[in-house]
C-alpha cells in the first residue's frame, strides 16, 4: 500500500513546517518534499489524498483517557474508545488504570493490550495503578505491569495520600524509568465538595473545592520530585496557584511536565449553573482567574500537554442530583477544535498546539514522535478551518457526557492513520 | 347563602404565571408582594369556625419528603386540606428511594398519576429543578440541601412585614450556622430584594465562600451583628457540626454566638427575634429570649399555613381563574 498525500501543510514542530507532499509505503513514511517532486505512485493499492488548505501533524497522543473496559464495558470499551479516538485525530491514547477489576497487574495490562488489538487500530497504551486496588496501601508491582507494556503509574481518580508511599514509588518507578502521573488533590481539604469553591458554589448550596485542595498536592508532589530526582507528570491541571507553583519548580530544573483538559481553559464553574452534571468534574471547574492562568502556563511553556481526561459516563451516573453525578466529561471527539481556540485567539501558535497534543507526550512516555523518513506513519490530518456542529448523539463514543453539545466549532480530524492505514478519513 | 362566604375572594392586579417555585431568585419583587398579599388573605380561613375552602377541591397534591420533616410537612399539609385539594404524603422510607429508584423515574411515576402539585424536599441542592425539568406538575422546593427554602423565606418575610408594615430599609441579622443553611441563603434573597439589609454572623469557619455575592455584609462579631437590628434571625446549629472542625464545643458557641437578655440588652427595644426551628434551647438561643416579650417564633409558623396555602392557589392558576370567576 502506498499513500500520497498532497500539499497539506506539514508541521512536525522543531523540523518541519511549510507545504510539503508526504509519501507513505509500507506503513512508514518514506518521504517528504516540496510540492510536485514526487511522481503520483503506480499501479494497484495506491491512494492519493489532495489535502490542500490541511494541515498535516505527527498522530495526536491523548496521554489522559478512561476506557471503562474491562468493568464498566455499557460506558466505554476499548473498541468505542479507540474509534472516538480516531474521529477526534488521535493516533494514541494513554488508559487510566481505575478500570475495574484496577489496571495494577500485569494480567489486566495484557488484556488491555489484547483488547486494544481487536480494535481499530489506535495505539492504546497502558498506565498501570501506584497501588494495589488504588487503595494508597501498598504498591502495585511496576516492574511486571511494565515488562507488559505499561507506560507509566498513577492512582489517578484519587491522589495518594501518603507521602510515604508517594515517596517510594517515586523512587521506584524512576528506577523503571516510568513516569508518575499525579492527581493532585487533598481530599480531606476537598472534603466531598462537587463543585468550585466560591460564589456560585455558595449560591447553589454546593460544597466547594477550594483551590488550595490542589495547590498543596503539586506542591508536596514538587518537593518529592525534588527529593527523588524521578520524573513527575501532574494530571488536570486547573488551578492558578498550581501554574504558579509548576512555574517556578521548572525554573529550578526539577523534573516536572504537567498538563491541562480542553475543558480547564474553556469553561468556568458559570457552566455549573442550574446543575449541570455535564459540567462536573473532578478538579472541578474554576474562575476567570484560573482559564486565563491555565492559558498563560500553556502560552510559556509551564503546561507541556494537553489531555482530555476523557470520562465517559451514562446517565444512569449524569441523570441524577449533582451532588450524587459522577465526576468527569467525554473530550476526544471535541479536544483538537478546542485546542484551536488557542490558536484562534492567539495563545498558542499551531506548531506549540501540535507539541502539547502530540510531540510533547510523546516524549514524556518515551514514545517515537513527529514526522520522521522511515518512521512507522502515525499522522493526523485536520482541516483548521472546517465548522461543524457538536452533536453528542453522533459521537463515536458510547457516551455523550460532554459540555460541548451544541456548540459550534472551527477545526475538524479529517484523516486519521496509524502504522500508514487510515483509520478515519472524512476529506 | 352562606355557601358564598366560604369562598374565597381574592382580586390580584398581578396574573401570577410560574409553574413552580424553587427559589426565591427566580421571583419578582411583585410576585413576591402578591404571595404574601394573597398569604395575609389566607390567614383569615384558619380562623374561622370551619377551616375550609372549596378553591382547591379536585386537585391533587403531593407531600415527597426525601429528609426528614415535621413542621415543613405538616404546614404543607394542612394548607392543601384547608384549601380542599387531596394531599397524599411520601416519606423517604415509605417511597421506592429505598428500593433504589431515581429520583427522575419516581417523578415520571408520579406525573403518571396526574398530580396537580409536588411538594419536595430532598437532601441535594438541585433536586426540585431536575423534577421541575421532568414533570409538568407545579413543583414546590420545601428544601433541598443547603440550597434554598423559598417558602421558609416567604413566611419569614410576611412576620416582618405584620410587625414592622414593611421591608424597605429594615435591618436582618442572621445569627447561626450560614455555611449549612438553606433558610439563611433564601432570606437574604428574599429581604435584599424587598429592599432590607442584612448582615450575617457566625464563627468565620460558618460563613460560606462568596456569600458577600448576595449584597450583605458578614461580621463574626455578634455584638456588631445585634446593634440597630430590627430583626434577629437565630439559625438552628446542628450539633453534628462539631466533626466538621467548625467550632471547638457547644460550650464556645453558646457563650459566643448564643441569643441571652445580657446581648439583647445592646438590641433595639423594638427588636423582633425569629428562628426558623427547630429550636436547640440553651444552645443558640436561652429560653427566656425564645419565649420572651421579643419573640415572633409562633407567628412564623402560623404564618407557614397561609404562605404555602397562597402558593398553593397561585400555583394552581387561582389569579388565571379569577376573571372567569
Amino acid at each position: 500500500m502506498r499513500i500520497l498525500i498532497r500539499g497539506a501543510r506539514v508541521i512536525d514542530p522543531g523540523f518541519l513546517d511549510g507545504r510539503m507532499d508526504v509519501l507513505v509505503q509500507e506503513g512508514r513514511i518514506t518521504d517528504i518534499q516540496p510540492p510536485g517532486i514526487l511522481p503520483p505512485p503506480a499501479g494497484n493499492d495506491v491512494a492519493i489524498y489532495e489535502a490542500s488548505g490541511y494541515i498535516l501533524a505527527p498522530g495526536l497522543i491523548d496521554m489522559h483517557v478512561h476506557f471503562r473496559e474491562p468493568g464498566q464495558e455499557y460506558k466505554e470499551t476499548i473498541a468505542s474508545g479507540c474509534r472516538a479516538a480516531a474521529a477526534g485525530g488521535f493516533t494514541a491514547v494513554c488508559t487510566m488504570p481505575n478500570t475495574i477489576p484496577v489496571n495494577d497487574n500485569a494480567q489486566i495490562t495484557r488484556f488491555i493490550l489484547s483488547q486494544a488489538a481487536k480494535a481499530c487500530g489506535v495505539r492504546v497504551y497502558p498506565v498501570g495503578a501506584i497501588s494495589k486496588s488504588l487503595d494508597g496501601k501498598s504498591l502495585s508491582e511496576f516492574g511486571e505491569m511494565k515488562g507488559a507494556g505499561a507506560v507509566a503509574v498513577t492512582d489517578d481518580g484519587k491522589p495518594v495520600m501518603n507521602s510515604l508511599m508517594m515517596r517510594r514509588a517515586m523512587e521506584y518507578a524512576g528506577g523503571l524509568d516510568l513516569p508518575v502521573i499525579s492527581h493532585c488533590e487533598d481530599m480531606d481539604l476537598a472534603h466531598g465538595g462537587s463543585m468550585n469553591e466560591g460564589a456560585v458554589a455558595t449560591r447553589m448550596g454546593l460544597s466547594g473545592i477550594p483551590n488550595a485542595a490542589e495547590t498543596i498536592m503539586v506542591l508536596r508532589d514538587i518537593a518529592l520530585c525534588e527529593l527523588t530526582g524521578a520524573r513527575l507528570h501532574i494530571a488536570h491541571v486547573s488551578t492558578r496557584e498550581s501554574v504558579r507553583a509548576i512555574r517556578e519548580a521548572k525554573k529550578h530544573g526539577i523534573p516536572v511536565t504537567a498538563e491541562t483538559a480542553p475543558h480547564y481553559f474553556t469553561l468556568t464553574e458559570d457552566a455549573a449553573r442550574n446543575y449541570n452534571t455535564h459540567a462536573k468534574m473532578n478538579p472541578p471547574l474554576r474562575t476567570q482567574h484560573d482559564v486565563d492562568a491555565i492559558c498563560e502556563g500553556l502560552a510559556d511553556g509551564t503546561l507541556d500537554v494537553i489531555a482530555t481526561d476523557h470520562a465517559p459516563h451514562s446517565p444512569v451516573e449524569k441523570d441524577v442530583e449533582f451532588d450524587q453525578a459522577a465526576n468527569g466529561i467525554i473530550g476526544l471527539e471535541t479536544s483538537l477544535a478546542l485546542g484551536l481556540r488557542l490558536v484562534e485567539s492567539g495563545v498558542l501558535s499551531l506548531t506549540r498546539l501540535i507539541e502539547k497534543m502530540s510531540t510533547h507526550p510523546a516524549g514524556i512516555l518515551g514514545l517515537a514522535s513527529g514526522l520522521k523518513i522511515g518512521q512507522p506513519a502515525d499522522i493526523t490530518l485536520f482541516d483548521p478551518d472546517r465548522t461543524w456542529t457538536v452533536d453528542a448523539r453522533r459521537f463515536e463514543s458510547i457516551s455523550r457526557n460532554t459540555p460541548f453539545d451544541g456548540w459550534t466549532l472551527k477545526g475538524k480530524a479529517v484523516l486519521t492513520m496509524v502504522d500508514g492505514i487510515v483509520l478515519m478519513e472524512s476529506l | 347563602m352562606a355557601e358564598n362566604r366560604t369562598y374565597l375572594k381574592i382580586t390580584a392586579m398581578l396574573k401570577f404565571t410560574k409553574k413552580d417555585i424553587l427559589e426565591i431568585s427566580s421571583l419578582s419583587v411583585e410576585e413576591i408582594t402578591l404571595i404574601l398579599d394573597t398569604a395575609e388573605r389566607m390567614k383569615e380561613i384558619s380562623e374561622r369556625p370551619v377551616k375550609k375552602v372549596p378553591t382547591l377541591r379536585g386537585k391533587t397534591v403531593v407531600l415527597y419528603f426525601y429528609e426528614p420533616s415535621t413542621r415543613t410537612r405538616t404546614s404543607f399539609d394542612i394548607a392543601a386540606k384547608r384549601l380542599s385539594a387531596d394531599s397524599i404524603s411520601l416519606s423517604g422510607s415509605t417511597s421506592s428511594m429505598v428500593k433504589g429508584e431515581t429520583l427522575i423515574d419516581t417523578a415520571r411515576n408520579l406525573e403518571a398519576m396526574k398530580p396537580d402539585v409536588i411538594i419536595l424536599r430532598h437532601p441535594s441542592a438541585g433536586a426540585p429543578h431536575m423534577l421541575a425539568r421532568a414533570v409538568s406538575a407545579s413543583i414546590i422546593n420545601a428544601g433541598d440541601g443547603m440550597h434554598a427554602h423559598p417558602t421558609q423565606a416567604l413566611l419569614d418575610m410576611l412576620t416582618v412585614r405584620q410587625h414592622k408594615g414593611t421591608l424597605a430599609g429594615l435591618r436582618i441579622a442572621i445569627i447561626g450556622d450560614i455555611a449549612h443553611s438553606r433558610v439563611a441563603r433564601s432570606d437574604c434573597e428574599g429581604f435584599t430584594k424587598m429592599g432590607a439589609g442584612v448582615i450575617l454572623c457566625a464563627p468565620p469557619t460558618l460563613i460560606p465562600k462568596g456569600i458577600e455575592s448576595y449584597g450583605v455584609s458578614v461580621t463574626s462579631d455578634i455584638n456588631q451583628a445585634i446593634d440597630g437590628a430590627d430583626v434577629i434571625m437565630m439559625l438552628r446549629i446542628q450539633k453534628e457540626r462539631q466533626s466538621g472542625f467548625f467550632f471547638p464545643s457547644e460550650r464556645e458557641y453558646s457563650r459566643r454566638y448564643g441569643l441571652n437578655l445580657e446581648k439583647l440588652k445592646s438590641a433595639r427595644s423594638d427588636v423582633l427575634i425569629m428562628h426558623p426551628g427547630p429550636i436547640n434551647r440553651g444552645l443558640e438561643i436561652s429560653p427566656d429570649v425564645a419565649d420572651g416579650p421579643h419573640s415572633i417564633i409562633l407567628d412564623q409558623v402560623t404564618n407557614g399555613v397561609a404562605v404555602r396555602m397562597a402558593l398553593l392557589y397561585l400555583v394552581t392558576g387561582g389569579t388565571r381563574n379569577a376573571d372567569s370567576d
